[in-house]
């Protein structure tokens, strides 16, 4: 008869199986959780980030903006199109650029750029940019991201590699000097509201215009 | 002793299944259950067994690959026999699903079902529908084309609004830095493996405690729930008022798993599959992207929100819905059960399903996006220019090439991003308009840098005449005065 304070030998064998169990569960913890984040791991110290060339500056006309596409410097082999990436490059003038990433800074749709209103508009949402990238109106709550870059021997290079996202340390890399003159000289936009003397375009109202005009059938 | 039985008995000597199973089938229930209300648990679940069917059928082709995906969806859907049919069946099989489990989860709320002793089934149920509209997120990734990718893209974007974490979300859930053959692999093991594994499990629990605790007896007005007398009143319901499940109330359930089958298949004949659209080529821009169905109205509801409330708004939102969702059952374990005695149940219902479906509804027409094609494809109607005078043409031309029409609609054709201008001039003065065009404001993007004066002058002459016909121009009533002084004082300077 065994009483409470005793311990079977089956029963300690028992929970010692159950604790060799826990290390080697532990010991094996360690590289499965290590892979589930490499992605993350590699990605450390902006790792993916590298200089892409973008082609020859002579390519980019002064006062325009193009759109260029380039090789994603990461690839893995079953990536496909995928790495293939589009930028939208607007020369000031000389060695002057705006290199902005093709992902709207509200959800990341591509923004189509119009030259002869020079408004980027974003399919998605309906966010608009004015050329410098600075925000024009929508949802978007910042200017379109720009990569850094370089202009070496008439070519010119951007620092790319991560899909430009609102929250992401390189969103606030990417576009991190922001266009304030232009911003500051011409879009007040939403900002003048207030002393407007016609509130027909107040947001709220635009919709019951619309509503009034052209009914949801 | 016929051959077939002794078969059966040889297996069931051994199995020992024939018992529990024949005891499961005849459990008695309520006899009033046996309603055609109760019959969406059970198509829920046929659906469900039809999309593990054709899933599994559509992984004898499909090549989980960034470069191989779109042909292979390509292939399915041309090449091999029949496979736009179990494409179709797997598409429509998912958007059923999403609606049967939402159906299938208001008659339970309506009906006070997750009320003691069915908290957990409830709960085990939410987790249900998350996984549903995760296995519905996650198959709208594998259809690899151009919405798939950028709509992963809208994924990332929102993850990232996560505080700290958020960089590191993104980078987990693409597999890397960029939506490229990791992402689409990760997606596939969820779609495949690991949110079907979970659901599987899920349900089992879910229908194991539906048998222990009896199916949800149908609700009377007044008579309420409480934790001590249910059990031995739901019992004594079942003696006394009871039938055996089958074949007294299983009849029903299978009429309906037939009839939604049915339905399913004859909206992939009729429709036939989902896409894939383009090719998810990251360089080619002209796209829209656009959420599958069951989706569209966070699509919606992303353009509709503040700015400033957005983010919070998505990183809340969710966390709120799915507490209360989980915490329901515990806030009113007790109590009336019938939706008779329930108005702010069926008020609440009422609401988001008229949220949802506006939303939905709206997202089906996008009138916040612009029509990138309006100012090239959509001519100024005739109307607005018959006769106008040489300037106010060259007004309609700036109109068109400034491209206004992407968001302004005239004559019912263009962009419904900002309001319909045919009737502009009865809203705003001269100077009102300029001003507008000029400054912008109210979400409409500032001009004046990119019309000279003389294309404002002009496309204000072209919207001073869009009014109809017998109502005049909005006119500020200084300016006539000021003219009138102006006549009165320096008639050498009258126009």
């Amino acid at each position: 008869m065994l009483n409470e304070n005793t311990i079977s030998r089956r029963g300690l064998f028992m929970k010692l199986g159950i604790l060799f169990n826990g290390l080697v569960a532990t010991a094996l913890a360690a590289p499965i959780v290590g892979f589930l984040l490499s992605s993350i791991t590699r990605g450390r110290a902006s790792g993916y980030l590298s200089w892409v060339p973008l082609g020859p500056i002579k390519d980019f006309p002064e006062g325009e903006t193009r759109l260029a596409t380039f090789r994603n410097p990461f690839v893995t082999p079953t990536d496909g199109k995928t790495v293939g990436t589009a930028c939208w490059v607007r020369r000031v003038e000389g060695d002057q650029f705006q290199i902005f990433a093709i992902n709207c800074a509200h959800l990341g749709c591509p923004v189509r750029w119009f030259p002869q209103s020079g408004l980027f508009m974003c399919p998605c949402h309906g966010g608009a940019y004015y050329r410098d990238g600075s925000r024009a109106s929508g949802p978007p709550e910042r200017g379109l991201f720009e990569y850094p870059y370089k202009v070496q021997d008439g070519m010119i290079t951007i620092q790319a590699g991560e899909l430009p996202t609102p929250g992401s340390p390189t969103a606030s890399l990417l576009g991190k000097k922001a266009p304030c003159a232009a911003r500051n000289d011409l879009a007040p936009g939403n900002d003048l509201i207030s002393i407007d003397g016609s509130k027909l375009y107040a947001s709220s109202e635009t919709h019951a215009l619309r509503g009034e005009k052209k009914p949801w059938a | 002793m016929g051959l077939i039985e002794q078969i059966g008995q040889w297996f069931d000597q051994r199995l020992q299944l024939a018992a529990p199973i024949r005891e499961a089938a005849e459990h008695p229930v309520p006899r009033n259950t046996a309603s055609w209300f109760y019959v969406f648990g059970s198509a829920a679940l046929t659906v469900f067994i039809l999309q593990l069917v054709t899933g599994i059928l559509l992984a004898l082709i499909y090549v989980p690959s960034a470069s191989e995906a779109w042909s292979s969806l390509q292939a399915l859907n041309h090449d091999v026999t029949l496979g736009w049919f179990i494409r179709a069946m797997h598409g429509w099989g998912s958007n059923f699903m999403v609606a049967v489990v939402l159906i299938h989860m208001v008659q339970v709320f309506l009906f006070g079902a997750y009320k003691f002793p069915r908290e957990l089934t409830w709960i085990v149920g939410v987790f249900l529908l998350l996984m549903t509209l995760g296995m519905a997120f996650s198959g709208q990734v594998l259809r690899f084309d151009q919405d798939a990718y950028w709509g992963l893209g809208i994924g990332a974007s929102i993850a990232s609004r996560v505080p700290i974490a958020g960089p590191m979300i993104v980078k987990l859930m693409l597999g890397g830095p960029i939506i490229a053959g990791a992402t689409l692999s990760r997606f596939f093991a969820l779609h495949v493996f690991v949110i079907p594994g979970m659901l599987i499990g899920f349900v089992c629990l879910h229908l194991l405690m539906v048998l222990k605790l009896g199916i949800n007896e149908w609700p009377m007005p007044g008579r309420l729930v409480k934790k001590t007398t249910y059990v031995t009143e739901y019992h004594e319901l079942t003696k006394s008022n009871g039938a055996p499940f089958v074949p007294y109330a299983v009849w029903k359930d299978l009429f309906f798993a037939a009839f939604i089958l049915l339905a399913v298949a004859a909206c992939a004949l009729y429709f036939g599959p989902f896409g894939p659209t383009g090719r998810p080529d990251p360089t080619v821009i002209q796209t829209a992207p656009k959420p599958d169905y069951f989706f569209l109205w966070l699509y919606g509801l992303l353009s509709y929100l503040p700015p400033s409330m957005e983010t919070p708004a998505l990183l809340i939102g969710p966390v709120v819905a799915i507490a209360g969702l989980v915490l329901l059952p515990f806030l009113s374990g007790e109590g009336e059960k019938s939706w008779r005695r329930r108005p702010i149940a069926v008020l609440t219902v009422l609401l988001i399903a008229v949220t949802l479906g506006t939303l939905t509804h709206l997202a089906g027409f996008t009138p916040w996006s612009p029509h990138m094609n309006a100012w090239s494809g959509d001519p100024v109607p005739q109307q607005f220019l018959h006769g106008s005078t040489a300037l106010e043409r060259q007004g309609a031309l700036v109109f068109q090439v400034k491209q206004c029409r992407n968001c302004h609609s005239l004559g019912e054709s263009g962009g419904q991003r900002g309001p319909a201008l045919d009737s502009v001039a009865v809203r705003l003065t001269q100077d009102q308009l300029i001003r507008q065009v000029i400054q912008g404001g109210g979400n409409m993007p500032a001009y004046g840098k990119n019309l000279s004066p003389a294309e404002t002058t002009a496309l204000v002459a072209f919207l001073e005449t869009l009014h109809p016909r017998g109502q005049a121009p909005a006119r500020e009533a200084a300016r006539d005065v000021a003219l009138r002084d102006e006549r009165v004082n320096r008639p050498d300077r009258q126009p």
